[in-house]
């Protein structure tokens, strides 16, 4: 091959000046296919084995086999953005098929194949509330109860639109409307809420908030997850503009905070839309087929005017969020949301029982997680936990958060005496 | 697993004698049949919840584990990956995705929640500082944040970045410059972050024209983005010089690491001057593209800007490893901490690798680049180039010598980019391929070279689906399957 093209050396192809040649040595060490394996397995055994009772945002739920091994084939895997749908007709339906799921779930007739999380989906959320004829003004309002990283996040891409961003009150874990409607005015450009929220109460008030959103020309952004929308009411209903959340509840279980940005909206809003599409056509024989489609709203042909940067997004995640939804199916999906109220609940009573505890602190309808608070300081609460092999959440001085669900479920009674025995 | 359909009236099929028919599942006038085609159900919802929160029904499919296995066997099988073929995407780098590093990111060890404390995930965060140390290395950078989920989330961070540092130093600079060659992502993140874009015209040799980058400096000028190979797989010569330029007027560079595999142990952007970089993890370091992500963009930066790396941050102490908020933190770009499961790949790819593994992946792929192109039939207007090529397909539609190419059994190169050369075909074959598989590919584009119109307008025929409509498809958006019963 060096003959056929040339040269006696593959370093005679580079055309690089002298000057920034790097002719050092970067110091990391070869190693053998066996012996990375080793080292990774070794450098992750340090981690302590904890049994988790943690969310806020990043859930575990029981993942299918099925799931690994249909969506860990090569050709889904290791396949590329479907740029040439003839060769691709297989990922484009699986992510068709997702997109349809999620139309189910909100209620709302658009839903691209994913951002990369949750947050960001909520950053984008807010630069195309400043993009549609709908809404007017710039400020942006979260609940001040709030994820912090989502919150973070959407700082940064509210500030390159130039949209402030302010926290509304909560009462008693969910949206205070009186105080909300305080704030509310017409240079509101967004307004967001959350069910379950980051405490995991379920909110009762989104029909109050769509409201005033609407009242005000503003956006109505709903925070949520695929499990709790099998059964909440479909945030359409309740006048949500776009419908955003952390899709990988299903299909990925606990890994370090990767996720899956859901993100579904109006038809009105169609061509506003951050990330890919994928639609339906016809192929030359008159065939049905799958295709990205309005791709002029991205940034390889858009540039600068596009809806969004976002190039590479969490397509397997969506592949694999697909797959799970549909292993359980409507009966299974059902059955999985009402176990994360009805459980959730009996633990919360459970723990309410112990002395030094009182559980849940918000007198609301729980999802997943609640909120205790505690006589003892939470963190040290926390930190014997740990040592005993718990993971808990520890979000105020006095408030741990619990998160529950059935992989973790079969730890409750010896976690419950263990509270029992450390928060007294 | 073809259908019995008749023989396509031009009979150019049978001059296609690569042995090669993507499966094609049928049901009528249609594919294999959506989820929702097979069987779904109603369900009601009846929980412990007030009615007005709640929903009355929930339809979705349901279909057995069997039925569904198959139906989702039967997609990948209408889907094209690294395995089933050359995979020559210019700028996208397919390389062959290593299993062992599936079977390390899927050890039940490093399925940890990111609220732990730090004490209770010291292997996730020596992975994590590990990793920052070796992408720090291959960089010439002094430090990096692994939190980025992609390429063009890498780029935001670094347009963020360079704003926090020129606003500390008090100074409000509007503008971002980008060569007319870059990728699209660079653009669309400067705007992002509410930057103004300043498109620099390409000089005739295809790089940086210098006079024009001088036009176009001043002190509004925040960043110069460069891709180095650009994406003519010319490297920019005169990038000290440019990196002079640009820090003379105060300004900050930035390098997009979209084509870093070029360079990996030969070259390093920290040393050329940039400031700040992304690596394109799912690129250079063979993490699967997952048939659009997802990948990673960890964002290296120099010393003067480490202070202004997103939170939380990895380092090691004396008391072992730690998180911690770097003093003038530009603050989030990812809800938690990035996209685990592409980092702990990464690092096991480039701990197999070592310094000898990434050498010899750049030669390889400089290499492979230059005999491909020296096999080919089309014209290559540009070079000296590295790891990819651009050639043009001349008087043919780059389209559809794209669609004729996937009947021969390999992925087409990516067309119509950049649009300095007319009729672009973007190859870069990466030093996966061997002399055997390169052979394969010439064959493939010397006989798409040589076909005649009829061949190329009838393309792609032994694809699961022939060629596709996309203009009814953005006329007439029906995006779900329920749009399809309206």
């Amino acid at each position: 091959m060096l003959a056929a093209v040339g040269v006696e050396d593959e370093r005679e192809l580079f055309d690089i000046p002298s000057a920034v040649q790097f002719d050092g040595e970067l110091g990391i060490e070869r190693r053998t296919e066996a012996e990375t394996r080793t080292e990774m397995r070794r450098l992750l055994a340090e981690n302590d084995e904890l049994v988790e009772f943690l969310g806020r945002g990043h859930y575990e739920h029981y993942v299918p086999s099925l799931v690994d091994h249909l969506a860990d084939r090569q050709e889904f895997l290791t396949s590329y953005t479907q740029y040439q749908p003839e060769i691709a007709q297989g990922f484009l339906q699986a992510l068709f098929e997702y997109q349809s799921m999620l139309v189910e779930l909100t209620g709302l007739p658009v839903a691209n194949c994913s951002l990369y999380d949750a947050a960001t989906a909520l950053g984008e959320a807010a630069t195309l509330a400043t993009r549609v004829r709908e809404t007017s003004g710039s400020r942006v309002l979260v609940p001040e109860q709030l994820r912090e990283g989502k919150q973070g996040v959407l700082d940064n891409y509210a500030d390159g639109a130039g949209l402030p961003v302010e926290m509304y009150p909560m009462d008693d874990g969910a949206v205070d409307v009186d105080a909300l409607a305080e704030l509310v005015d017409d240079d509101v450009v967004m307004i967001y809420a959350e069910s379950p929220t980051v405490r995991g109460v379920v909110e009762e008030s989104l029909g109050a908030v769509g409201e005033l959103a609407d009242a005000n020309d503003a956006l109505f952004c709903v925070g949520s997850d695929p499990v709790a929308l099998a059964v909440l009411e479909q945030p359409a209903a309740v006048g949500a503009d776009v419908v955003i959340g952390e899709a990988a509840t299903l299909g990925l279980g606990t890994a370090y905070g990767m996720g899956l940005g859901m993100f579904a909206t109006r038809e009105a809003f169609l061509r506003q839309v951050p990330g890919r599409l994928v639609g339906v056509s016809e192929d030359a024989a008159g065939d049905r087929a799958f295709t990205l489609t309005l791709q002029t709203r991205e940034q390889h042909i858009r540039r600068e005017r596009a809806t969004s940067n976002i190039c590479t997004n969490q397509a397997w995640v969506a592949l694999r969020t697909a797959i799970h939804a549909a292993w359980l199916g409507p009966d299974g999906l059902v059955e999985l949301a009402t176990d994360c109220i009805e459980r959730t609940a009996a633990v919360a009573d459970r723990v309410d029982e112990l002395s030094g505890v009182a559980a849940p602190i918000h007198d609301r309808h729980h999802f997943r997680e609640f909120v205790a608070r505690t006589d003892q300081p939470a963190p040290a609460i926390a930190s014997e936990l740990a040592d005993a092999g718990y993971g808990v959440h520890a979000v105020d001085d006095h408030l741990l958060q619990l998160c529950v669900t059935e992989t973790n479920e079969s730890h409750v009674d010896a976690f419950v005496d263990t509270l029992a025995e450390v928060a007294r | 697993m073809s259908d019995d359909a008749e023989e396509p009236a031009t009979g150019s099929e049978r001059a296609v004698a690569d042995g090669y028919d993507q499966a094609r599942w049928t049901d009528g006038d249609r594919r294999e049949p959506l989820l929702s085609e097979k069987h779904t159900r109603e369900v009601d919802v009846d929980v412990p919840l007030p009615g007005a929160v709640t929903r009355d029904s929930l339809e979705l499919p349901a279909l057995s584990e069997p039925e569904l296995a198959r139906h989702y066997t039967r997609l990948s099988q209408m889907n094209y990956g690294i395995e089933s073929g050359p995979f020559p995407l210019g700028s996208c780098t397919m390389k062959y995705n290593p299993k062992f590093t599936e079977d390390v990111a899927a050890l039940p060890e490093g399925a940890v929640h990111p609220d732990r404390a730090p004490e209770t995930v010291q292997g996730t965060l020596g992975v994590l500082a590990r990793l920052q140390d070796y992408l720090a290395r291959i960089g010439g950078m002094d430090d990096v944040t692994l939190q980025p989920p992609a390429g063009a989330a890498g780029e935001l961070t670094g347009v963020l970045i360079a704003e926090a540092y020129h606003e500390h130093a008090g100074e409000d600079r509007s503008e971002i410059l980008i060569p007319d060659s870059a990728h699209g992502t660079n653009f669309a993140s400067a705007a992002m972050a509410g930057f103004d874009v300043v498109e620099l015209p390409s000089a005739e040799d295809g790089r940086v024209d210098l006079d024009a980058l001088e036009a176009a400096l001043s002190e509004e000028t925040a960043l110069l983005m460069l891709t180095n190979p650009n994406t003519l797989g010319l490297f920019e010569r005169d990038i000290v010089e440019i990196a002079g330029l640009v820090h003379d007027v105060g300004g900050l560079l930035y390098y997009d690491g979209a084509n870093l595999n070029a360079l990996l142990g030969r070259a390093r952007p920290g040393d050329m001057g940039f400031d700040i970089m992304h690596y394109n993890v799912h690129k250079t370091f063979a993490t699967p593209h997952g048939g659009g992500g997802p990948g990673a963009g960890p964002v290296g930066v120099t010393e003067r800007l480490t202070p202004f790396l997103p939170t939380p941050h990895v380092r090691e102490t004396a008391a072992g490893y730690e998180r911690y908020e770097p003093e003038r933190t530009i603050g989030k770009v990812h809800g938690f901490d990035g996209n685990w499961l592409v980092l702990v790949k990464t690092l096991a790819y480039i701990a197999r690798l070592g310094d000898e593994g990434l050498a010899d992946a750049s030669a390889k792929a400089v290499l492979n680049a230059n005999y491909l192109a020296e096999q080919i039939d089309y014209e290559v207007p540009f070079g000296p180039f590295h790891h990819e090529f651009v050639a043009s397909a001349g008087e043919q539609d780059a389209a559809d010598v794209a669609k004729r190419m996937l009947d021969h059994g390999v992925h087409p190169p990516t067309t119509k980019w950049p649009e300095i050369v007319d009729e672009a075909l973007m190859t870069e074959p990466t030093e996966v391929e061997n002399r055997r598989s390169l052979d394969q590919l010439a064959a493939a584009f010397n006989a798409v070279a040589a076909a005649d119109e009829a061949a190329l307008a009838h393309a792609p025929e032994r694809t699961a689906a022939g060629r596709i409509d996309q203009v009814s498809a953005a006329r007439n958006p029906r995006l779900s399957w329920q749009a399809l019963d309206e």
